[in-house]
C-alpha cells in the first residue's frame, strides 16, 4: 500500500512540474545510457536502418532501378503468393532445409564446443575445427568439387564404386534427389564455425564455482553437469547461436548456388534468397525482390521471437 | 584403464572412452580442416599438377614458383601491390577496433542502462539482422553516395562499423555480467566511463576476441564494399585487386592459375594469424569467476 502510495505522490509532483523541468529530470537521470548509445545509434540508423527502411518500403513499389519506384501496394505480395510457382517451390526448398539444417547444426556446434573445450591442445582443435570460417568461399568450393564430383573420380564416387555399394557413379550436383542432400551436408560443414566459436567464448563465462557447488549438491557426471549448470548458465550464447542459425539456415543460397547452379534442374536447390537474387541482379525487379525479403525477414523474425521466448535469460 | 606416469608425480588416466572421444574429434577435426590444408596445398603445387585430372588432393612435387608468378602478374599493374595492402590492413584494423568500440558501448548501455528506447532499438537490430543483404544494397549504395563519401575510406569503414550482428553478439555477452559488481563501483565513487573500460570490458575479453575474429575475417575477405563504393584503383582492397590481376571473376586463366593459387594462401594467412592470437583470449577464463552472486 505504502509503495503504491509514494508512487501516486511521484506522479504528482512530476505532474506539476513544467515540460522544461520533466525533460532536465530525465535527461539527468538517462544521459550517460544515451551517450554510450549514440555512436552506434548515428552510423546504425543512418547506414543500416535507413537502407532497410527504404527496402522495405520498396516492397511495395515497381522499381527497376532505372526509373523512379512507383507505388502498386499489395501487388508484389499478391503475386508472390497466388501467381509465382516457383516462389513456392523455393519456399518449400528452404523449409525443408532449415528444418534440417538449423537445428543440426546448432546441437553439432554445441557438442563439438563442449568436447573441446574439455580435451587437450584444444588450440589445435579448435582451429581445425574453425577452419572452414575462415577459407570460406574460397578453398571450400573446390574442396567440395572434389568430393562430389559427378564422375567416377569424384572421391565419394570412387569410394563407393570400390566398396561395391554403387556401379554408376552418382550425378550428386545434378540429379534433383541428390542436390538438396549434398547442399545441407555442405552447408552443415561450413556453417557451424560462428556458433561454435560463441559458444566457446561462452563456456569461459560459466564460473568455476558453480562447478564446485553443484558437486556438493550431488551432481556426479559431465553430462549432469552439462544440464544443471553449464546450459542454464550460458543461456545468452545459446540464444545468440540460435538466431544465427535461424538466419543461416533460411538464408542459404551461395552454396545452393555453388552445387547446382542457377536455376538448379528442376529448381532443386532454388531457396528464397536464390529467387530474392534472381529477381534483384537478373531481372532487375527490386521492387519484387523486395517483397521476397521481407516475407523471409517475417518467417525468421517470428521464428526468432519465438527462441528468444524460450531461451529468456530474464525467466529465470 | 591404463596408468602412466605423467610429469612432477601425476598420474595419467587413459581410459577406453577417453581414446574413443579423442579419436572421433580427431576424425571430425581432419575433415574440418580440408579446406585449409587443401589452400596450402594449391599454393605449391606446380602448374601439371593444378590441372591433373582425376583432381588429387595433395601436393606431389612442392615448388614456390606460384609466388614469383604472383610477383610478377603483380608488377604488371599500375598501382603498386603495396598499395592495396596498406588500403586493406588501414580498413580492416579502423573497423575491428571501431566496431568494438561502438558495439560495446552499444551494447553495455542497452543491458546495463537501459535507457528509454533501447527496447525499440533492440528490435531494430534484430531486424537489421533478419533482413537479407542483398536487397538493402542498393538503398546502401544511395545512403553513401548522399553522403559523397564514393572513393573515400569512409565509404569502406563507416558503414562496417555499427553492425547489427556485433552489438547482438556483445549485449548476450554483457547479460552475464553481476549488475552487483557495477553497483559496489559506483558506491566507490568509480566514475560510468571508468566502470566500463577498466571493469567491464576486461571481463568482457573473450566476447570481443570473439568479435574481433569474425570482423576481421568478414572484412578483410569483404569484396563487396570496395567494389561499389569505390572505382579508383588506388583506393581498392586486397581481395578485388586479386580478382582483377588474376584476370576477373569469371576467367580462372591458366596461365594465372598458380598465381592465383598463391594469392588466396597469402591473402588467408593474416586470417589464421589473427585467429591464433585471438583464440586464447577466447578460451581465457573469466576475471569475476570467483563472484558469487
Amino acid at each position: 500500500m505504502s509503495s503504491s502510495l509514494a508512487k501516486q505522490i511521484k506522479r504528482e509532483q512530476l505532474r506539476q512540474l513544467t515540460a522544461g523541468e520533466r525533460f532536465t529530470r530525465f535527461w539527468k537521470r538517462n544521459w550517460i545510457g544515451y551517450a554510450f548509445l549514440a555512436p552506434f545509434v548515428i552510423l546504425f540508423t543512418i547506414f543500416t536502418v535507413a537502407p532497410v527502411v527504404t527496402a522495405i518500403g520498396l516492397s511495395f513499389t515497381d522499381y527497376n532501378m532505372m526509373q523512379t519506384p512507383h507505388f502498386v501496394g499489395l501487388n508484389n505480395y499478391k503475386l508472390l503468393f497466388l501467381d509465382d510457382e516457383v516462389f513456392t517451390i523455393a519456399l518449400s526448398n528452404t523449409v525443408k532445409f532449415a528444418v534440417i539444417v538449423g537445428p543440426v547444426g546448432y546441437l553439432l556446434s554445441f557438442l563439438a564446443a563442449w568436447v573441446i573445450n574439455q580435451l587437450q591442445a584444444r588450440r589445435a582443435f579448435t582451429l581445425a575445427f574453425y577452419a572452414p570460417s575462415i577459407t570460406s568461399g574460397i578453398a571450400m568450393s573446390v574442396v567440395w568439387m572434389v568430393i562430389f564430383s559427378s564422375d567416377r573420380y569424384g572421391y565419394l564416387n570412387n569410394f563407393l564404386l570400390n566398396m561395391g555399394l554403387i556401379d554408376e557413379p552418382i550425378l550428386w550436383n545434378t540429379d534433383p534427389n541428390y542436390i538438396m542432400k549434398v547442399v545441407v551436408f555442405i552447408q552443415l560443414w561450413m556453417s557451424m564455425g560462428t556458433g561454435f566459436l560463441v559458444f566457446l567464448a561462452g563456456l569461459q563465462n560459466v564460473p568455476r564455482s558453480y562447478y564446485e557447488a553443484a558437486a556438493i549438491d550431488g551432481v556426479k557426471n559431465k553430462f549432469q553437469e552439462l544440464i544443471y549448470v553449464t546450459l542454464p548458465v550460458m543461456k545468452p550464447q545459446l540464444l545468440f547461436g540460435a538466431i544465427n542459425s535461424i538466419v543461416g539456415s533460411f538464408g542459404v543460397f551461395e552454396i545452393a548456388v555453388s552445387v547446382a547452379g542457377m536455376p538448379s534442374p528442376n529448381y532443386a536447390a532454388h531457396t528464397i534468397v536464390a529467387h530474392l537474387y534472381d529477381y534483384a541482379f537478373i531481372r532487375f525487379q527490386m521492387g519484387y525482390a523486395s517483397a521476397v525479403a521481407v516475407v523471409l525477414f517475417i518467417i525468421t523474425f517470428v521464428l526468432g521471437r519465438i527462441v528468444m521466448k524460450l531461451l529468456s535469460s530474464k525467466g529465470e | 584403464m591404463l596408468k602412466i606416469r605423467w610429469f612432477k608425480g601425476q598420474w595419467l588416466h587413459i581410459t577406453f572412452s577417453k581414446v574413443l572421444l579423442y579419436l572421433v574429434m580427431l576424425a571430425l577435426v581432419c575433415f574440418t580442416a580440408l579446406p585449409l590444408v587443401y589452400l596450402v596445398c594449391t599454393a605449391f603445387k606446380p602448374l601439371d599438377e593444378l590441372f591433373v585430372y582425376p583432381p588429387r588432393f595433395f601436393v606431389h612435387h612442392p615448388t614456390t614458383k606460384n609466388f614469383t608468378d604472383l610477383v610478377v602478374s603483380l608488377g604488371s599493374s599500375t598501382v603498386p601491390f603495396t598499395r592495396y595492402f596498406f588500403n586493406s590492413v588501414v580498413v580492416t584494423v579502423i573497423i575491428v577496433v571501431g566496431t568494438v568500440i561502438v558495439s560495446s558501448m552499444g551494447a553495455y548501455s542497452l543491458v546495463k542502462f537501459k535507457p528509454p528506447g533501447g527496447q525499440a532499438l533492440f528490435n531494430m537490430i534484430l531486424i537489421a539482422l533478419m533482413f537479407s543483404a542483398h536487397v538493402t544494397k542498393i538503398p546502401s549504395y544511395m545512403v553513401v553516395n548522399k553522403l559523397h563519401l564514393i572513393n573515400t575510406y569512409g565509404a569502406l569503414i563507416l558503414p562496417n562499423l555499427a553492425v547489427a550482428y556485433n552489438c547482438f553478439l556483445l549485449k548476450q555477452f554483457m547479460e552475464q555480467y553481476p549488475d552487483e559488481l557495477i553497483e559496489a563501483a559506483r558506491i566507490d565513487g568509480a566514475g560510468e566511463f571508468r566502470i566500463f573500460l577498466q571493469m567491464v570490458m576486461p571481463a568482457l575479453k573473450p566476447a570481443t576476441a570473439t568479435l574481433v575474429v569474425f570482423s576481421f575475417t568478414n572484412n578483410w575477405n569483404d569484396y563487396f564494399s570496395p567494389l561499389i563504393y569505390v572505382t579508383s584503383q588506388a583506393m581498392k582492397t586486397l581481395p578485388l585487386a586479386l580478382q582483377t590481376i588474376s584476370g576477373g571473376a569469371a576467367g580462372m586463366s591458366v596461365g594465372r592459375a598458380g598465381a592465383v593459387a598463391a594469392a588466396t594462401f597469402l591473402m588467408t594467412l593474416p586470417t589464421v594469424v589473427i585467429f591464433t592470437i585471438m583464440q586464447g583470449k577466447v578460451m581465457e577464463t573469466m576475471v569475476y569467476s570467483g563472484i558469487k552472486e
